[in-house]
């Protein structure tokens, strides 16, 4: 190597290589060359748009963000026609942060149990899930979307006919009707401010115990006293705390049915059902296929020589089986999280106001078609970059568990 | 020397071994088991009992209006009615496109599927190996025949009169966005691959912003943006249709893709190949294109495959730009006035189309994985 290279040094200072041989000139001018056009085309592009501008005496600016929206936004935090561009914008990114929370906490249960019931001994059971899954994975969300709200949500009863509700209605009660679902939710209440410090110090106490039980572990192998202990300790002060605090800090709000509509408890729009719902249902079965294949990757004798060892089924599941497939479900895991965000967009196609949809709204508008444009890729790349981010660093903790 | 050989019990072997085995080993088996039997029986009957028991086929005009008046006399709910699938069946499968030029598009399924048989019958055999070239050929020359047998060349044409491209619609719009995105996404997609892997900074720079930016946005987003952005960057005498500026998007947003799917074949090639085609005295572009790709192209098909299944369903999409694909068609046909409330019929056709459509192509890709010995590397 030394050699050569000193060799090929050695031919340069001789001038035995022309310049227009020399690798490194040809890679930078191979550059050069590229850049320039990049640069053309870019250039190329923005004088059209300029042209586009002039055209309709429009310039290129953020400025109407503050200006009057004058439309109505009827979903997610509270909007009316005289707020600005700006605050509408807002509205679109917490109705998709709500979807996306909403939808990825239910989405993980429903495919951890449908990937487990898809390994299940019982034939029955895991041909239900294996005929699901297939179901789903080759039909398009948006098909799935447009079946549950046009054909399914909006064709619930009425929530109220004459003087009888005529909504499905499921203990609790929780209302179901083709105006949305109507549910129980907890309310805080005035002495919740004398009852939230219980939680910090319950908080405090659990991490503490936390650590002592794992400095134990460290230390003697095992831990010196049972996870038990730890959850206890972490109920017992709000519970003594509830006790101790006037009233109750938190009361249940229940709805009730009042002329047409529910009041109270929480509502949920028709649209952020089937959304939500058709997002949990989707992804889930592509969740349940990155579990299967997780725990499918776990070599069968780890199980075999656990069991030798004595270990119970249970502690081979929790000790040997799941921490080795976790490591394999976690990162696919994530990027089906960041799918069911991005798929949300397909919200528009059923009237749901998530980012996208108000944005479209937005422009519509105020014709302001780039500066839109940008604020909606800025909006999801800076999601997609943030799971990224979350993802890196799971796997390089992962990585480090892996001897 | 006697055997005693006792036989097993019938418990064990048998149907009534099966039983035990899959379905009654513990008691939360049979719970399990019970549960899903309910479950089964409940949606099996509904279903059923929609869709064919109480469900109108009749195809005369107001029949589903009839059947839903008759049920609501007796006090029940109607059932399924398959007149809106039956009567609009040439409007899901065409859409707009002119029912007298029909034979056009029977013309190219006609070409593709003899190009198929031929595919099949020469790659079987080793002793055609020569005629596989020319196979590869015929298929490269059916893109731009099929494209202007179904386009036609202009409005005057005798021969082939002009059908615009923003009346293809129907299962052949979805058919059309899916396979163009895929086949010109390809070569983009290499270009990417290549760059992302490039030696030199600037085109490498270059692709991965690409690759990333594009894998980072829905594809709502990349098909808005050529609907809306497309025509103001763009001069205007160099404006285009709908169908075509959404084949553009449809183009873009799977490059990057089809570029992760060519990377990972690519890295799958080990170093020694590109040792000894360095040996062998071959230069870069040479190395690559005698020795890398073939191997590495070989190597992604089954990617490919399944990137083109998911293209398939993302064809969905265009309905929110308003073009009128099987899923637009569905919608369009929900609205008809003799139709009125009858979603549930439509989308569960078009939800049949698409699945009937996606499972073979994956049933497919999974013979041709193992015909391929993927799982065995």
């Amino acid at each position: 190597m030394t050699h050569s290279s000193s060799a090929y040094s050695a031919a340069r200072h001789h001038g035995a290589v022309p310049f227009w041989r020399d690798i490194r000139i040809l890679r930078a001018i191979a550059q050069l060359v590229f850049v320039i056009v990049v640069l053309a085309v870019g250039v190329w592009l923005l004088g059209n748009y300029r042209n586009w501008l002039a055209e309709r005496n429009l310039t290129f600016s953020f400025r109407f963000l503050r200006l009057e929206a004058s439309f109505d936004l009827a979903e997610g935090i509270p909007f009316k026609p005289t707020d600005s561009y700006a605050r509408a914008f807002l509205v679109g990114v917490v109705n998709t942060l709500r979807v996306a929370s909403v939808g990825i906490v239910l989405t993980t249960l429903l495919g951890l149990v449908t990937g487990v019931g898809r390994l299940s001994r019982n034939w029955l059971v895991s041909h239900i899930a294996s005929v699901y899954i297939e179901l789903i994975r080759n039909t398009p969300l948006l098909a799935q979307l447009f079946f549950l709200y046009f054909a399914v949500i909006l064709k619930l009863p009425t929530l109220k006919m004459g003087d009888q509700i005529t909504a499905i209605t499921l203990p609790g009660p929780i209302y179901l009707s083709n105006r949305g679902l109507a549910m129980p939710w907890p309310r805080l209440s005035e002495s919740f401010g004398s009852w939230w410090p219980f939680l910090i110090v319950a908080l405090v106490v659990a991490v503490v115990l936390w650590i002592l039980r794992a400095h134990g572990m460290q230390r003697a192998g095992r831990p010196s006293f049972s996870f038990v202990w730890v959850a206890l300790a972490f109920l017992a002060v709000p519970a003594i705390g509830w006790l101790v605090v006037p009233g109750n800090p938190l009361a249940l709000d229940v709805p009730v049915v009042k002329g047409l509509k529910a009041k109270g408890g929480t509502i949920l729009s028709p649209e952020f059902v089937a959304l939500t719902l058709g997002l949990v249902v989707y992804t889930g079965a592509f969740i349940a296929e990155v579990v299967r294949a997780g725990i499918l990757a776990v070599p069968k004798g780890q199980a075999e020589a656990a069991r030798a060892q004595g270990f119970t089924e249970t502690q081979i599941l929790r000790l040997i089986v799941l921490p080795q497939a976790l490591r394999v479900i976690i990162p696919p895991l994530i990027s089906q999280y960041l799918n069911l965000t991005k798929n949300s967009s397909l919200a528009i196609g059923i009237a749901f106001l998530d980012l996208y949809a108000v944005s479209n709204t937005m422009l519509n508008q105020s014709g302001r078609v780039v500066e839109v444009f940008l604020m909606i890729m800025a909006a999801y790349l800076s999601m997609s970059l943030s799971i990224s981010l979350i993802m890196n660093v799971v796997n390089r903790r992962i990585q480090i568990v892996e001897r | 020397m006697t055997t005693i050989a006792e036989k097993p019990p019938v418990t064990e072997i048998g149907v009534l071994g099966w039983l035990k085995k899959n379905l009654f080993s513990t008691w939360y088996d049979a719970l399990l088991t019970v549960g899903s039997l309910a479950l089964i029986y409940w949606v099996l009957r509904g279903v059923i009992d929609w869709a064919i028991v109480r469900a109108t086929f009749s195809t005369e005009p107001g029949a589903c209006k009839e059947a839903r008046s008759v049920a609501a006399a007796a006090g029940e709910t109607a059932g399924a009615c398959w007149s809106v699938v039956l009567t609009n069946i040439k409007v899901f499968m065409i859409g707009r496109y002119p029912i007298e030029e029909v034979w056009r598009i029977w013309g190219s399924l006609v070409i593709i599927a003899v190009l198929a048989v031929l595919t099949w019958l020469v790659w079987r055999s080793e002793a055609m190996i020569g005629a596989r070239r020319w196979v590869v050929i015929g298929w490269l020359l059916s893109l731009p025949v099929i494209t202007i047998l179904l386009r036609g060349f202009s409005e005057k044409s005798q021969v082939l009169s002009l059908v615009a491209t923003d009346l293809w619609s129907g299962v052949l719009l979805t058919f059309v966005l899916a396979i163009v995105g895929i086949v010109a996404s390809f070569p983009l997609g290499l270009l990417l691959a290549l760059g992302r892997r490039s030696k030199l900074p600037a085109l490498r720079v270059f692709s991965i912003l690409y690759i990333e930016t594009i894998r980072g946005v829905p594809l709502i987003s990349v098909l808005f943006m050529s609907q809306l952005l497309l025509p103001i960057f763009l001069p205007p005498q160099m404006r285009f249709g709908t169908v075509l500026r959404a084949l553009v998007g449809m183009t873009l947003f799977s490059a990057a893709y089809s570029a992760e799917n060519v990377r990972g074949g690519l890295a799958a090639i080990p170093l020694g190949q590109y040792e000894a085609a360095k040996a062998v005295g071959l230069n870069d572009v040479l190395m690559m294109a005698l020795i890398i790709l073939p191997q590495a192209i070989q190597k992604v098909i089954p990617a490919i495959v399944g990137q083109f299944i998911s293209l398939f369903k993302d064809t969905s999409l265009v309905v929110i730009i308003g073009l009128l694909d099987l899923l637009g068609v569905a919608k369009a046909v929900t609205g008809q006035t003799d139709f009125i409330g009858l979603q549930k019929e439509v989308y569960l056709f078009a939800a049949l189309i698409y699945f009937i459509c996606s499972y073979a192509m994956s049933y497919g890709s999974r013979r041709l994985e193992v015909a391929m010995g993927v799982g065995e590397r």
